[in-house]
């Protein structure tokens, strides 16, 4: 490991080696927070109880559909709108803007007409993730150079040989990026409406167990999710690296 | 002409998410979604009400506060981070990973710290600021070419007097992306805090107009929610936009 990267471990463990002793000596009150051991115990026990697991099964259900649409359709339709460009000047404005506005004010909104049920956190989900795969690939089309498609002109390829072939790869990296981002923002949907108001799922827990003064429950489950999160962005992080580095290495 | 017909396309992109309004209304019926027209007459209506009022000035306070603090932090991490190399390199990367965990689940801890007032909505509201803020500017400083700094160290600049007049000014464009990004990042966090166990603000209004089916109020709310992020992102846009061309 570099020595930067020492230093960093140091500064984690540091971090929580102080969280932990500040509740040890009494400086954090249990009530507040449970020392970090505790919270690890804890989530230990609930998960070997199996107490949570049809929550856990629920929620992530729900990220992985969410993000599976968001992609899905977020790619057809940048397909779509890049193939049309009047449609695109004129949602251009709106998709500037998107990210700008809190698009989740509208979760209640959408309880009120699909009811409390798993329909309006899909909908928040994909509301939110879904742009951000519109915006990367109409990104990753505009990015493919001019060059290609006469390359495949020359090559009399079909329409759907050049877009396999040369298209797509070309505009990967720019893709990938939406799909990055409708995984982070699909979670971050997901356990958010969950948590302000749901029938069931990991947040409405968390809420649930804070209601309930239960912090024991609480922490544990706001360490698991913490662990989930980290992970995936983690694997996506190194996805990302090891696309830089084919695309620097290896071809001329 | 190329302008007038790209405001027409825009104008009937508008038209339509009208009509797919009217259509979900149609479907889901009043009690769940007002039609468009009467909602849009009863968004007058309702800012003249002392109930919008008080939890309009409520949710102004606590997104005032909540962004002061994350300008505030922000900007002073970000300035140490770029500046002093090694803490970038070695907090960059925290920051990124803390900047995609879905901070929703921390709320919790913060309600226990700072209790169910405004002090735990600021806190929150700060929290999504605070990283885009820093990171930036982080970038932003970094970006300098090192013969500024050099120019500085021959002047004798103290450090304060070197942030000031050198490393601020020529960030100053890249800085300004970042407070926009935190603008609407705290303004979300301190909804999604109103949203939860608060009985003050916009966002906890809604939630209470859900429950009591008031669906009128709920979408107005949100209608203006809306066109107050949109709005004040248009300007910081252009205020961006000029300082960059400044440059």
């Amino acid at each position: 490991m570099t020595r930067v990267g020492l230093i960093r471990l140091a500064v984690i463990v540091g971090a929580i080696g102080a969280l932990e002793l500040a509740c040890r000596i009494g400086l954090i009150k249990h009530q507040i927070i449970i020392p970090p051991s505790e919270m690890a115990s804890a989530l230990w026990t609930l998960l070997a109880s199996g107490s949570v697991n049809a929550d856990i099964e629920r929620t992530l259900g729900i990220i992985v559909l969410v993000i599976a649409l968001s992609i899905v359709l977020g790619f057809a339709a940048g397909i779509a709108i890049h193939a049309l460009p009047r449609v695109r000047a004129a949602l251009d404005p709106f998709f500037a803007t998107y990210y700008a506005v809190p698009v989740f004010i509208f979760y209640p909104v959408l309880i009120a007409i699909f009811g409390l049920s798993v329909m309006p956190i899909v909908l928040i989900g994909v509301a939110t993730a879904i742009v951000a795969m519109i915006i990367a690939t109409l990104n990753g089309l505009d990015r493919v150079p001019r060059v290609l498609t006469k390359v495949a002109r020359v090559h009399r390829l079909s329409r759907i040989k050049t877009a396999v072939t040369l298209q797509l790869p070309a505009a990967a990296p720019y893709l990938f990026t939406g799909v990055k981002l409708s995984v982070s923002y699909g979670f971050i949907a997901v356990i958010a409406a969950e948590f302000i108001l749901s029938p069931a799922g990991l947040g409405r827990d968390i809420a649930d167990a804070y209601a309930d003064f239960n912090n024991r429950r609480m922490y544990a489950l706001i360490l698991f999710l913490l662990i989930v999160a980290t992970l995936v962005n983690a694997a996506l992080h190194a996805l990302d690296m090891r696309f830089a580095a084919r695309r620097s290495g290896g071809r001329p | 002409m190329t302008a007038t017909r790209r405001f027409t396309d825009t104008f009937v992109v508008v038209l339509a998410m009208l009509a797919v309004w009217q259509v979900l209304h149609l479907i889901a019926g009043s009690t769940a979604l007002p039609a468009p027209l009467p909602t849009l007459t009863y968004l007058l209506h309702n800012v003249t009400t002392d109930r919008f009022a008080t939890n309009a000035a409520a949710t102004i306070e606590a997104f005032f506060f909540a962004l002061l603090l994350a300008y505030a932090v922000g900007l002073a991490i970000g300035v140490w981070m770029g500046a002093h190399r090694l803490s970038g390199a070695v907090g960059e990367p925290i920051l990124v990973a803390l900047y995609s965990l879905p901070k929703i689940v921390l709320y919790p801890v913060l309600l226990l710290i700072f209790g169910l007032g405004i002090s735990g909505k600021v806190a929150f509201g700060a929290l999504h600021g605070i990283l885009p803020v820093a990171l930036l500017t982080t970038g932003a400083i970094r970006a300098i070419p090192p013969v500024y700094l050099r120019a500085a160290r021959t002047l004798q600049l103290t450090p304060w007097q070197t942030i000031r007049t050198v490393l601020l000014p020529a960030a100053l464009p890249e800085v300004f992306t970042g407070l926009r990004i935190g603008f609407t990042v705290t303004l979300l966090g301190v909804l999604l805090g109103e949203m939860f166990a608060s009985k003050a603000g916009l966002g906890s209004m809604i939630m209470t107009d859900m429950s009591l089916a008031q669906s009128e109020d709920m979408v107005t709310v949100a209608i203006l929610l809306f066109a107050f992020a949109a709005v004040a992102n248009g300007i910081l846009l252009w205020i961006e936009h000029r300082l960059h061309r400044r440059v």
